[in-house]
């Protein structure tokens, strides 16, 4: 898919985004807006995950350890078929299987997250018996950065540097908040690529809601051999919608009417943008 | 009855008064002022929060130090995340090296509904209560969170609080006494008797009400703690009453239910009785209320659980 067809994928995925989290009365907005781009890429340019390969042992794997961002991906997978559309608007109802954090229950998920700094360790698992099955598919998996300060992560980092994993990419949704604040107000976190480097990844940086920019960063995966990918994906929290950018309260926020109806607007009018784009 | 606040604010209002006279008094949080109603704490009090971001095993053994060092150490966090991930550090940590930090559990039970089982804790009555030297406080209403936030400042030994989110209804005439380890009685009746624990009280009182009209009388009793139990007051029900159920917010396994059937066992008493609480089975999703109904939680639900005992009763 070219760069432009998926620019527009990414505003159409906002929109349902917040329709769906406007509907269901709760959700995760910011954070998934901050990784809409980096679904969109992964799912439609750089994954081989369907639901037509869904059981195939080869397929490459997506866990998400931010679960909170669940709508976004709940949204992807609708698009890639795993389920009609309108199943997305059962979002938190009774006896609904979309639920606010990813569930197995749902088409398409690979493993039940939510609780944070799980996401990685199960990623290192997939990765290591891919390695000793000499399977070809990736572990791709998605890590808030203000998840970072469970410990698991850097338990997990050093047996996936351990064990020598090129096969799995750690991407860092690194939007700079958390439900507080800023991380480096909550519990400072930089110099965070020298501590990655120092557990033994290979480390990367891209903007993460720059389309071009991530189709070009997932294609040099792996980026060295024998060692772990780590991809800093610099994103905004809330992207895409003037006043939810950067600002904390967005986290778990749900628009009211008149909000719901200029974020619409505004990102009807940044398609219209892409489309006019030579 | 009243609707009051959440128990969740009451337990930051009064936090906040007391250590705003107390500066020996410390809140540990982990990414979950917000969550925990402690915003306003960490504006008026900066130097008496610390905040160690998002890792509850830290979170509890950092509360430990503190504790260690005679700091009165509150360690707030969801309770799901602190009574699983951070058990070890409970156990070890606090109980084990009898560090008195007051773990405190919000959004407890199944409070954040629809957001899935990763959030639910349904397991930390029966995981706490297996580790010697905590005791277990659960209240059910605005009154005994206040009382319960009280008594654990200068409480000898570690405690775990365990608060939810939504607005409760007033239980108790403000004149009550309230004393942790001994179980408030708040409907008297001779036919049944309810022994809940924390939110569901006043589904409890709710089904009593419905049940005095159908000329069943049926005793309610707020068990707010779980350890120490007041055996005392569950065997006078099994002496004076007919029938006994037992209604928590948590799985059926380990939990009170589990609790009372064993003492009264060993207490030689066999009487119709049932647990009401989450079946050991994938909890089905909603809202918090719309869970508790599903699985009798509720009002009309333990009424007709009642009804049912006492029917079984007559046919014995
Ligand atoms: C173990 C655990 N602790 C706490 C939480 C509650 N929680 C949900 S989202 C969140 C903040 C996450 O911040 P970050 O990882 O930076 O994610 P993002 O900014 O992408 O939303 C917290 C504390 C959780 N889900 N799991
Ligand atoms: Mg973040």
């Amino acid at each position: 898919m070219d760069i432009r067809a998926l620019k527009l994928k990414s505003v159409e995925y906002r929109k349902t985004i917040l329709d769906i989290i406007k509907h269901g009365g709760a959700g995760h907005t910011a954070g998934s807006l901050s990784c809409t781009d980096i679904l969109n890429v992964l799912y439609n340019h750089v994954m081989n995950i369907s639901p037509q390969n869904f059981t195939d042992p080869n397929r490459d794997r997506y866990i998400q350890s931010k679960g909170h961002s669940v709508e976004a991906l709940y949204t992807v997978l609708a698009d890639k078929g795993f389920y009609p559309r309108e199943e997305l608007y059962t979002l938190n109802r009774y006896k609904s299987h979309f639920i606010g954090h990813p569930t197995r229950k749902v088409p398409g998920i690979e493993q039940n997250t939510g609780a944070l700094g799980h996401g990685l360790s199960m990623a290192v698992g997939t990765a290591i018996a891919g390695k000793k099955d000499g399977r070809s598919y990736r572990v791709f998996t998605l890590l808030g950065d203000g998840e970072l300060a469970e410990g698991s992560s850097w338990e997990a980092s050093m047996t996936a540097s351990h064990y020598k994993l090129d096969n799995l990419v750690v991407i860092i949704d690194r939007n700079t908040l958390q439900i507080t604040g800023r991380t480096e107000e909550v519990n400072s976190l930089e110099p965070l690529e020298d501590k990655f480097e120092a557990f033994g990844y290979e480390v990367r940086h891209v903007d993460g809601n720059d389309i071009a920019a991530l189709v070009e960063i997932f294609g040099q995966v792996p980026f060295a051999k024998g060692k772990p990918n780590l991809i800093i994906a610099h994103t905004v929290k809330g992207k895409g919608v003037s006043f939810m950018e950067d600002a904390v309260k967005w986290h778990h926020k749900v628009p009211n009417d008149a909000e719901y109806q200029q974020a619409i607007q505004e990102l009807n009018l940044s398609a219209e943008q892409v489309k006019a784009a030579v | 009855m009243e609707l009051g606040q959440s128990n969740q604010d009451v337990f930051a209002e009064t936090l906040l008064e007391l250590a705003m006279q107390d500066h020996n008094i410390l809140v540990v949080t982990s990414d979950s002022r917000g969550s925990a109603k402690l915003v306003p704490f960490g504006q008026t009090l900066p130097d008496q929060i610390i905040e160690v971001g998002i890792a509850e095993q830290n979170l509890v053994g950092v509360s430990a130090g503190l504790a260690s060092a005679g700091k009165k150490v509150f360690a707030v966090s969801p309770a799901c995340f602190l009574t699983t991930r951070a058990l070890e550090q409970i156990k070890n940590d606090v109980a084990y090296s009898d560090n008195p930090v007051k773990i405190v559990g919000i959004s407890a039970g199944v409070s954040y509904g629809a957001l899935g089982s990763t959030h639910h804790s349904l397991h930390d009555y029966a995981a706490l209560r297996t580790i010697n030297n905590i005791d277990i406080v659960a209240p059910a209403d605005n009154f005994e969170t206040r009382e319960a936030v009280q008594a654990a400042i200068n409480h000898p030994r570690p405690i775990y609080l365990r608060f939810g989110k939504k607005p409760m209804y007033h239980l108790h005439p403000l004149d009550t006494k309230f004393e942790i380890g001994r179980a408030l009685t708040i409907h008297e009746g001779h036919d049944v008797t309810m022994i809940a624990t924390g939110e569901p009280v006043t589904r409890a009182l709710l089904a009593a009400q419905i049940l005095e009209k159908e000329d069943i009388s049926c005793r309610v009793i707020s068990m707010h703690t779980l350890k120490p139990f007041d055996t005392e007051t569950l065997l006078k029900a099994a002496r004076e009453t007919r029938a006994i159920i037992t209604v928590e917010e948590h799985s059926v396994c380990g939990g009170l239910g589990e609790t009372c059937a064993s003492l009264l066992l060993r207490h030689r008493f066999c009487l119709p009785f049932q647990i009401v609480g989450i079946p050991d089975e994938y909890t089905v999703t909603g809202s918090q209320s719309e869970i508790f109904d599903h699985y009798g939680i509720s009002a009309e639900g333990l009424a007709q659980t009642a009804r049912q005992l006492l029917q079984m009763e007559r046919q014995a």
